[in-house]
């Protein structure tokens, strides 16, 4: 029994805090403990005495002072009267509204180009090719500066689209059309939209300081009312697909559920599309020196939103296509062995498994799109870093509140998104080994 | 019965030799038939892309090609090419140097370029560690060097020094490959001597502090460990950094050799994107990979850490970096310290890009099985020669394309430097060029040359990954 | 084999003594009281059903799993939660896996090399003259420069075994060395391993290869649920096993 060297079992020996297992993470764990509090105190002795030294304190009063500014996006009233808080507020707003559909426009955009980009179509898939290359390899600051320097730099002044007694005598146009059918003006002070209009709308409701307008509001409700008894009716038709073997159809009904309410909601409050057009008087000749009716966009948020659809499109369209290239054709080919035709199986198989791969890369595009949202700055878009990360800061010489709440805002806005993502990720999760 | 009898017994009397497929199934006939116009959707959307393309081309290429070379303002290029119009190549002539170069002195365009062609000298070992290959890059970066200095610079003595000095290096390549390793590890401090110029002796004390902490690490090592000699010499470093080397750099200001000093505020278009992006980039990979073993980590207040930096980073805009850089930076550092606005914004941008390389370097560790851990502790190797031998090689592999495409965000981000006041090539240059009374109005043809070269760059480092996928992947199948 | 046989001393000497040892995974008792000696020279085949714990049992002697309770003393040096002890056993003790882990990125010879060259700061060319010394022991020496990718899945599983030997063991384990391939791969394995026996190697062996046992081994163990049920000299285990559960086990493998 060649017993060497029996190792004693008690005794706490110093050189056991780095080689005993026990111990040394223990160790490594107190060593950076203390570095980053060291470090920590050193950043806030640092900024203590920087503040000191030009006398100023941490304050967040700021916020209800009146903040003196205008911004011409506002969602919800605002006044250069208002407060700091309520223009930082209008800021958040409004890059969550460039957010929301840029998000959208993204989307549809992605999907389309990474589909096409898909298909057997040589020049279709070469053109899609040229769109994803050129936007995802160039930076996203050129095509907002471009688009907004294209638009706004070579559009008409509004006085170009008026038609005057002597163009009707002579039977010519105007120096400038609107494009889409006549509906939207493109002006060098912005683009002229249509907006929504209520003959007999259901009047709004002040919330606080923040009015709600209850005819969009009762529209809203019941597009998700629609959506939710549409549902309804697809688990019906599954349970009698699962009791009988047949499945009823479902798309006339289906139809039928998603439109006919809102149609009969929109025609009871008198619905009708404002379109933006100079007043003319019985000859049609205009008066005045801009368009009434419709709503002004601002170009910083046209461009701002043409260029992260395009660009986040982009990316995007890779996502879809990676997704779809990502389930193998043994799938496809599984189905159709079994009697599945393609429609079925796209629906059954390839979807729920590519959408399980493109929605995560999908998710942190949209979180990409967001924080970019706040490139704004090129074009000042008063976003919420143009105006508490802009304007504010720059009035109050807060530096530091500011940008501590812009960042809190930001990251609260990013980890909600993720957490979202997270959510989905767990609950599609392929049960596996 | 009988005669379904007959049918099946069969014997072939004569081999078919093999036949063409029938006209509409080979050739172009059929590429077109199935590229083209398989069933009338694909038809539709062929013809509408002939559509779109041919009408876009109708508009582009006129105006392209009625470009006009030489004029001295926009108006004047607007007579040139007459009403139908045409692209004013003249001002990206006119300003190309801007475009490149901001407003670094004309005289001094050999040391950016000697810069540039010296980082693929100091890359070479990196790519090709002692490979002759690295010759070959290095030969033709030399011989680009020298004309485009023959082109550039009006000095004949700084063409000639300047291709003795890539012709020695040249041969060292060839001879030793090996020893180009000292140029990789000299190559930051001579780099930012040669931008920024000065005396050399400050970037050789600085060198002095790295110096220090590579003996102290040496001498500890055997002792403690490799976590703690690192922590020390790191710390001995700081401590010569913060209180010994103003003092070494005073001492020698005055000696010789020192190069003309340029500010900051002197650098511009391309150049600084290179010098942000390069920098950011190549010092965010080791941080970002420090932060991705931080996640993994099994001790908890390091995952903490490790998390809660990487989230906190990509959960803000990198705008909100840079405005940290440039107004907040001054509140934590030490009061009177006033450094400059390119190294603060180079600091922050590699702390941004390094929590995306983490999370990328994390999906890399996440892929390798769990038997490769296993085996490197069976075989005795410790944690840091198990991750330096076995994981990172792997994880890095497998993470290459993320990587690249981490980096070449960050090469585009760096355009963002403009908000605080840097002379990026897409805004800031342009800004200046669209407010020069010559050429006020013009806007096509400046972001069209600013977004090809980025174009050009940013294309190219994306198929360079991809090929180099290729090229890792069949080396060991 | 007699001739064979005799080449197989046993010594005196304890290569490896556990006592009383017990481990638990969370709440799961995964090992109960094992105790066991194994005398330099033994060669020990370890069967039992799957999730008996005899894996972990192996994995245990070179701590890539940690023990709760009880002492594994390995080659004089005891286990404990010490680096320097862990990273001693580590050195002395060889292990083949499952599903081989060789290192994907590196060619079998840098394979081979990496240890002795990291941990047991050898020069390389003297690692390099060791490691072709045992690859062609286990007779691929011409393979030398490929990546494992390249090589099937019983040349891959030498390599893992020239691997460690490179290390000079002074005790091999084996972890289910053959249950990841193929039939006509499984021979040359085997091979390799009683060729290994004979040198005189300690080996401890988790396999269901009842023919090796029977070759080779001067001892069986049998785990069920965490515990050791039956050991033996491999005649009397296969002739004559004693409890009803080891009956059971072996009717079923040699069953048909």
């Amino acid at each position: 029994m060649a017993m060497a060297s029996e190792a004693p079992k008690d005794g706490f020996r110093l050189s056991m805090l780095i080689y005993d297992t026990r111990f040394r993470s223990f160790t490594i764990q107190v060593i950076v403990l203390i570095l980053v509090l060291l470090g920590i105190a050193w950043l806030v002795d640092n900024t203590i005495q920087n503040l000191a030294a030009k006398d100023k304190d941490i304050n967040f009063g700021f916020l209800w002072n009146r903040a003196g500014y205008d911004i011409e996006q506002q969602l919800i009233p605002y006044t250069n009267d208002s407060t700091h808080g309520r223009a930082a507020i209008i800021g958040l707003l409004n890059t969550l509204v460039v957010a929301f559909w840029g998000c959208i426009f993204a989307t549809i955009l992605g999907v389309f180009a990474g589909v096409l980009r898909l298909s057997k179509n040589w020049l279709v898939g070469r053109l899609m090719t040229v769109y994803v290359e050129a936007f995802r390899n160039v930076p996203l600051l050129l095509w907002i500066i471009v688009v907004f320097v294209v638009t706004s730099e070579t559009a008409p002044q509004p006085k170009d689209f008026k038609v005057t007694a002597e163009m009707i005598q002579t039977g010519t146009e105007p120096a400038a059309q609107k494009v889409l059918f006549n509906t939207i003006a493109i002006t060098n002070r912005g683009w002229n939209i249509p907006g929504p209009l209520f003959e007999r709308p259901l009047g709004t409701l002040h919330l606080g300081s923040v009015p709600v307008n209850l005819s969009l509001l009762a529209v809203l409700v019941v597009v998700i009312a629609s959506f939710l008894s549409n549902r309804a009716v697809l688990r019906h038709a599954k349970r009698v697909q699962e009791d009988t073997g047949f499945r009823p159809t479902t798309w006339w009904k289906s139809l039928l559920i998603l439109i006919v309410p809102v149609v009969a909601l929109l025609v009871a409050l008198g619905f009708h599309l404002d379109v933006p057009a100079f007043p003319a008087d019985a000859n049609g000749v205009s008066k005045g020196f801009n368009f009434q009716g419709g709503i002004l966009v601002q170009h910083s948020f046209t461009a701002l939103l043409i260029a992260l659809s395009l660009y986040t499109g982009a990316f995007i369209a890779e996502a879809v296509r990676g997704g779809v290239m990502a389930i193998s054709r043994g799938q496809t080919e599984a189905a159709y062995a079994l009697g599945l035709r393609p429609g079925r199986t796209m629906n059954l198989i390839i979807l729920p498994q590519a959408l399980r791969v493109i929605i995560p890369p999908l998710i942190s595009q949209y979180l990409n799109l967001t924080k970019n949202t706040s490139l704004g700055i090129a074009v000042s878009y008063l976003d919420l870093r143009g105006t508490l990360g802009g304007i504010t800061l720059n009035q109050t010489g807060r530096e530091l509140e500011c940008m501590l709440l812009m960042m809190l805002i930001y990251l609260t806005i990013s980890l909600i998104i993720s957490s979202l993502m997270n959510l989905f990720n767990s609950a599609v999760k392929l049960k596996e080994r | 019965m009988s005669d379904t009898h007959a049918e099946t017994a069969f014997v072939r009397t004569e081999m078919l030799a093999p036949a063409l497929p029938p006209v509409t199934e080979r050739g172009a006939i059929k590429w077109l038939r199935e590229n083209l116009f398989a069933g009338w959707l694909n038809t539709a959307l062929t013809l509408a892309s002939l559509l779109v393309v041919v009408m876009l081309l109708a508009k582009i290429l006129p105006w392209w090609l009625n470009g006009v070379w030489n004029a001295t303002s926009l108006g004047e290029c607007r007579t040139i090419a007459g009403p139908e119009g045409g692209a004013c190549w003249a001002v990206i002539k006119a300003r190309w140097h801007q475009y490149i170069f901001g407003f670094y002195p004309q005289d001094a365009y050999w040391r950016p370029i000697l810069a540039f062609a010296l980082l693929f000298v100091a890359l070479a070992p990196v790519l090709y560690y002692g490979l002759r290959s690295g010759a070959k890059l290095i030969g033709v970066v030399g011989v680009l060097t020298v004309i485009s200095l023959a082109l550039l610079d009006h000095d004949i003595v700084h063409v000639i020094v300047i291709a003795g000095l890539m012709a020695g290096l040249f041969a060292i390549s060839w001879v030793a490959p090996k020893r180009l390793v000292y140029v990789t590890i000299l190559y930051p401090f001579l780099a930012f001597w040669l931008l920024w110029g000065g005396s050399i002796w400050k970037p050789v004390a600085t060198m002095l502090g790295f110096g220090i902490m590579v003996l102290v690490y040496r001498l500890v090592q055997p002792r403690l460990g490799v976590v703690m000699a690192t922590a020390i010499g790191f710390v001995a470093a700081c401590i010569y950094w913060l209180f010994v080397q103003g003092l070494v750099t005073n001492a020698l200001a005055g000696l010789p050799p020192s190069l003309l000093p340029v500010n900051s505020d002197q650098f511009g278009g391309f150049l600084l994107a290179f010098v942000i992006g390069v920098t950011a980039i190549i010092c965010s990979l080791p941080i970002g990979i420090l932060l991705a073993l931080g996640r993994r980590s099994d001790m908890l207040l390091i995952k903490t850490l490790s998390v809660g930096f990487i989230e906190f980073i990509r959960g803000v805009p990198l705008i909100t970096m840079l405005f940290t850089a440039s107004l907040l930076l001054q509140y934590f550092l030490p009061p009177q310290t006033n450094f400059d606005l390119i190294l603060r914004v180079v600091i922050l941008v590699t702390l941004f890009a390094a929590a995306y390389i983490a999370e990328v370097i994390r999906g890399g560790l996440a892929a390798l099985p769990r038997g490769q851990y296993e085996a490197a502790d069976a075989l005795g190797l410790d944690y840091w020669q198990a991750q330096r031998l076995i994981v990172m090689p792997q994880a890095l592999k497998i993470s290459i394309p993320g990587i690249v495409s981490t980096f070449i965000g960050l090469f585009k981000d760096t355009t963002l430097v403009s908000f605080v006041g840097l002379l990026d090539p897409l805004r800031g240059v342009t800004q200046i060029v669209r407010a020069d009374i010559n050429w006020k109005g013009i806007y096509w043809e400046p972001y069209i040359f600013v977004g090809v070269i980025f174009f050009l760059i940013c294309f190219s480092m994306s198929r360079y990954s991809m090929y180099l996928e290729q090229k890792l992947k069949t080396d060991h199948r | 084999m007699a001739e064979a046989q005799t080449k197989m001393q046993v010594s005196d000497e304890v290569a490896i003594r556990i006592s009383n040892m017990n481990k638990w995974y969370g709440t799961f008792h995964v090992l109960r009281d094992i105790n066991m000696t194994v005398n330099r020279g033994e060669r020990i085949v370890i069967c039992g059903p799957s999730g008996s714990g005899k894996s972990t049992l192996i994995r245990c002697i070179n701590r890539l799993e940690e023990h709760q309770q009880g002492d594994i003393v390995v080659d004089g040096t005891e286990l404990t939660s010490d680096l320097k002890n862990i990273d001693k056993v580590r050195s002395e003790v060889g292990m083949v896996f499952q599903h081989f882990n060789l290192f994907p990125h590196l060619t079998i010879l840098e394979n081979c090399t990496l240890a002795p060259i990291w941990v047991r700061k050898i020069p390389k060319r003297e690692a390099e003259e060791i490691a072709m010394h045992f690859l062609t022991k286990v007779k691929i020496p011409e393979q030398a420069n490929k990546y494992p990718g390249q090589l099937s899945g019983g040349q891959q599983q030498r390599v893992a075994i020239a691997r460690s030997l490179c290390m000079k063991p002074r005790i091999m384990l084996f972890d289910e060395p053959t249950s990841a391939l193929d039939p006509e791969m499984i021979k040359e394995v085997l091979d390799t391993m009683i060729a290994l026996a004979e040198d005189g190697m300690t080996m401890i062996c988790v396999t269901h290869e009842m023919g090796f046992a029977q070759a080779v081994a001067n001892r069986v163990i049998f785990m069920d649920q965490g515990q050791i049920v039956e050991q033996n000299e491999p005649k009397e285990f296969f002739n004559n096993p004693k409890s009803d559960r080891t009956k059971l086990f072996l009717s079923q493998i040699l069953g048909h």
